[in-house]
């Protein structure tokens, strides 16, 4: 299976990716008609500062079915919605234990750099919300469907997002 | 998104060179342009800002993130400012070339650039008498140097009004100081537009708009004005001849000196210096059978306006120039030049010389010019393209075929003499329906538009329509290139324009010069104004930009619609991240200059809306109308 994987330490912040994100999911699929649209466009990819290891990454949530990081939580901070397959996370039950994120084809490459650079004082708090933001709107990364590449991944300057077969990190 | 070469331009010679730059592997703008694809949407929507270092600040577009910068600035104060910039940019290049050419003006009239002399004693006199410069009884080189002075002060001026721009039609300049966007000294708008744009100075987008407008005309009726006038005195003012154009210009038995960028003042001297004996004795000691200098961009357009001196090609044909391998040297003074090209020419045998103090590129040969010494700096580079001969690589030489023959030189000067001496017949032939309005379509090549594609579509549809086209800059090459430039195009015009072109042996697209020559532009629509006893905003007049790219362009939108003109864009400017500026300037405009912008990639399209702005002018001035 292909996935849009993370890598962190590439991440400038320029947030070209949610822009892309946006467009791609509006009904024109052009950036100038997508601004007059109503609703506006929502994205699904959001880029989040994180304060302890003092980078930016990109944070989207696909919302797997049988999301693997639901299943490895030891606290059940992560659950999922049997219909819908909309993740949620309760950042009150997290421990900051990451498993999730070394399941998480789009967190281990994070986890991997904090593991580097020794950073525990962040978390799986830092999806910064977004999971929730997105489960609250009901939507998620749906990887372009029908595109060759998710627009986040071709709008990447530094290529900080990838797209690529996940059994292949 | 992977173009093809048939999809990247519509001339067939740059089609050509394409797949000779594939063959040889040679990166060209075109793969640079893939390589940035998609483009940062934050910039093409102009909503961020790197004015201070509490930024850079973005806009979330979409509304869901930040709404303001850190300072408080808004979209519409972040894009109205980055705006700004961009005109004070395009102002202050066309306003610095105009300031060295008075400069050398100035040098002349006191006898210390010998290589240059007055050649059109009457425009001298003729301008020295709007600036209150009196003659009688003055060697033209004191009047000259009056003059000059005179000239210098518009740029440095600190209270008052440009004189310039008193030429324009006393309702427009009425209309410019009720709206206090008057321009005032040249440098001191582009000044202002800096201090402006400062952290924490102008943030009401209007009133930042408004300083835009005032910067562009004191560029469009000062800056470029001026460069052309003098250019004129010094070099001689246009005359209608022919030449030739595009990549089969160059040639495979001469030596080839490309003149490449803005400025006449060397290129007119390395002209002068192609014809020295001692240089032509060397060529052909080289095994060459003469000098053969041709010109890209509108250093092109300069001495082709002026010498009828062959052109290879447009903006985005300097690059294939060099890939024929048949240029010993491309020589190049300022604007628009590709810094590519350092690479590039080293690649092939040709020499990559700079020669402005102001302007290096990478990998070049730094001849530097100064006017005292016009005429021998100029031969020196020339006798480095010849000595560089020998080094031509055979087997890379692959000189297109195509060339197309045009008729160029129309000043204001030389359509008023064409005309009988008077505007006139030209008058009478838009009341009476024959030439259905006037179309000024100008600016570069930009490489989101398929080369030449936007300008030559557009081009046709006016002139099927009976709509006289003037053009200046790249878009001009592009219609040389395809032909239009020659009074036979008349065939491709309505019956009206195309029995008016016949009548006066004239093409139904006029080259009017180099990009500061639009200047002539605006002086042959305030003539038309002025003798209908109208507003430059009532004619039947429209303006395009179909391929626009550079900061330059941007000022001269300003100007053009500051001055009463719709101007139909192609590309779209980094604007539409504000709802307030975008309508600002596609309609209240209307409400406060007469005129506004559109934006209409499709040429066809923009056709269509100049067509019936036409329309809604000559209905307004009781002339037959179509809708």
């Amino acid at each position: 299976m292909k996935d849009v994987m993370i890598r962190p330490e590439r991440c400038l912040g320029c947030q070209s990716c949610e822009i892309a994100c946006a467009v791609a999911h509006s009904k024109s699929k052009n950036l100038f008609s997508a601004l007059e649209e109503n609703p506006a466009s929502k994205r699904r990819i959001s880029v989040e500062y994180l304060p302890g290891p003092e980078i930016s990454i990109p944070i989207t949530c696909h919302h797997c079915e049988d999301a693997p990081c639901v299943s490895v939580c030891p606290t059940k901070a992560l659950s999922q919605d049997s219909i819908t397959s909309i993740i949620t996370h309760n950042p009150e039950r997290c421990v900051d234990c990451w498993t999730c994120s070394t399941v998480c084809s789009r967190f281990v490459s994070l986890y991997q750099l904090i593991l580097v650079m020794g950073c525990w004082t962040s978390s799986m708090n830092h999806n910064r919300g977004v999971i929730n933001r997105q489960a609250e709107a009901g939507i998620k990364c749906d990887l372009c469907e029908g595109r060759y590449l998710p627009a986040c991944v071709e709008a990447c300057p530094t290529h900080a997002l990838i797209f690529t077969e996940v059994n292949d990190i | 998104m992977k173009q093809e070469i048939h999809e990247k331009s519509i001339d067939t010679a740059s089609q050509a060179m394409l797949w000779k730059a594939r063959e040889e592997g040679m990166e060209t703008v075109w793969d640079r342009y893939e390589k940035q694809l998609p483009q940062c949407g934050f910039g093409q929507l102009g909503v961020c800002c790197r004015n201070c270092n509490m930024g850079p600040c973005r806009i979330d577009p979409f509304g869901e993130g930040a709404d303001k910068g850190v300072c408080g600035a808004t979209a519409d104060i972040i894009v109205a400012r980055n705006l700004l910039r961009m005109i004070a940019a395009g102002a202050a290049a066309h306003s610095d070339h105009a300031r060295d050419a008075v400069l050398t003006f100035k040098k002349m009239s006191e006898g210390k650039a010998g290589s240059y002399k007055i050649k059109d004693e009457t425009k001298l006199l003729s301008i020295a008498l709007e600036y209150g410069i009196p003659a009688e009884g003055k060697r033209c080189e004191e009047v000259a140097a009056e003059l000059a002075h005179a000239l210098l002060l518009e740029f440095g001026k600190q209270d008052g009004n440009l004189l310039c721009a008193k030429r324009a039609p006393g309702p427009r300049l009425k209309l410019w100081t009720e709206l206090g966007i008057e321009p005032r000294g040249i440098d001191r708008e582009i000044v202002e537009c800096m201090h402006r744009t400062h952290m924490g100075v102008d943030n009401n987008a209007t009133h930042i708009l408004l300083q835009g407008l005032r910067t562009g005309l004191s560029d469009g009726w000062g800056g470029s004005m001026i460069a052309t006038d003098v250019q004129d005195i010094l070099f001689g003012t246009p005359q209608p001849r022919r030449s030739t154009v595009n990549l089969g210009v160059l040639s495979r038995e001469k030596i080839n000196v490309i003149v490449h960028g803005h400025e006449p003042i060397l290129s007119e001297m390395i002209v002068e210096a192609a014809e020295d004996p001692e240089l032509l004795k060397l060529a052909q000691e080289k095994g060459a059978i003469g000098i053969n200098v041709a010109g890209i961009c509108c250093t092109g357009n300069e001495t082709l306006m002026r010498h009828g001196t062959p052109i290879v090609g447009t903006f985005l044909q300097q690059e294939l120039a060099v890939i024929t391998g048949a240029v010993e040297a491309m020589v190049v003074d300022v604007q628009c030049i590709m810094p590519s090209l350092g690479e590039l020419t080293g690649c092939y045998h040709t020499k990559f010389i700079s020669t402005s103090p102001k302007a290096d590129f990478p990998n070049t040969l730094r001849m530097e010019f100064h006017e005292d010494r016009a005429y021998e700096i100029a031969k020196e580079i020339v006798r480095a393209a010849i000595e560089n001969f020998p080094n031509r690589i055979p087997e890379k030489v692959n000189i297109p075929e195509e060339k197309r023959e045009c008729m160029v030189g129309f000043s204001v000067e030389a359509i008023l003499s064409a005309l009988g001496g008077s505007p006139d017949p030209l008058i009478e032939a838009i009341k009476s329906g024959a030439v259905w309005g006037i179309g000024a379509v100008v600016g570069c090549n930009n490489i989101k538009v398929m080369h030449n594609y936007g300008h030559v579509t557009l081009v046709k549809e006016l002139i099927k329509n009976n709509v006289l086209v003037v053009t200046t800059g790249c878009n001009a090459i592009a219609c040389a290139e395809a032909g239009l430039l020659l009074p036979e195009a008349a065939e491709l015009a309505g019956d009206g324009l195309k029995t008016v072109c016949k009548a006066l042996g004239i093409p139904p697209v006029l080259h009017m010069g180099s990009c500061v020559d639009i200047s002539r532009i605006l002086l042959i629509s305030s003539a038309l104004a002025n003798r209908l006893g109208v507003d430059i905003s009532d004619l039947p007049a429209a303006a395009a930009a179909p391929e626009w790219m550079s900061e330059k362009a941007v000022s001269i939108g300003a100007y053009v619609v500051s001055s009463g003109v719709f101007t139909v864009l192609g590309t779209v400017p980094p604007v539409l991240g504000s709802q307030a500026v975008t309508a600002l300037l596609t309609k209240d405009l209307n409400s406060v200059v007469g005129a506004s912008f559109a934006v209409e990639p499709d040429p066809f399209k923009a056709a269509d809306l100049m067509l019936e702005h036409i329309d809604e002018k000559r209905k307004a001035l009781g002339l037959e109308s179509r809708r």
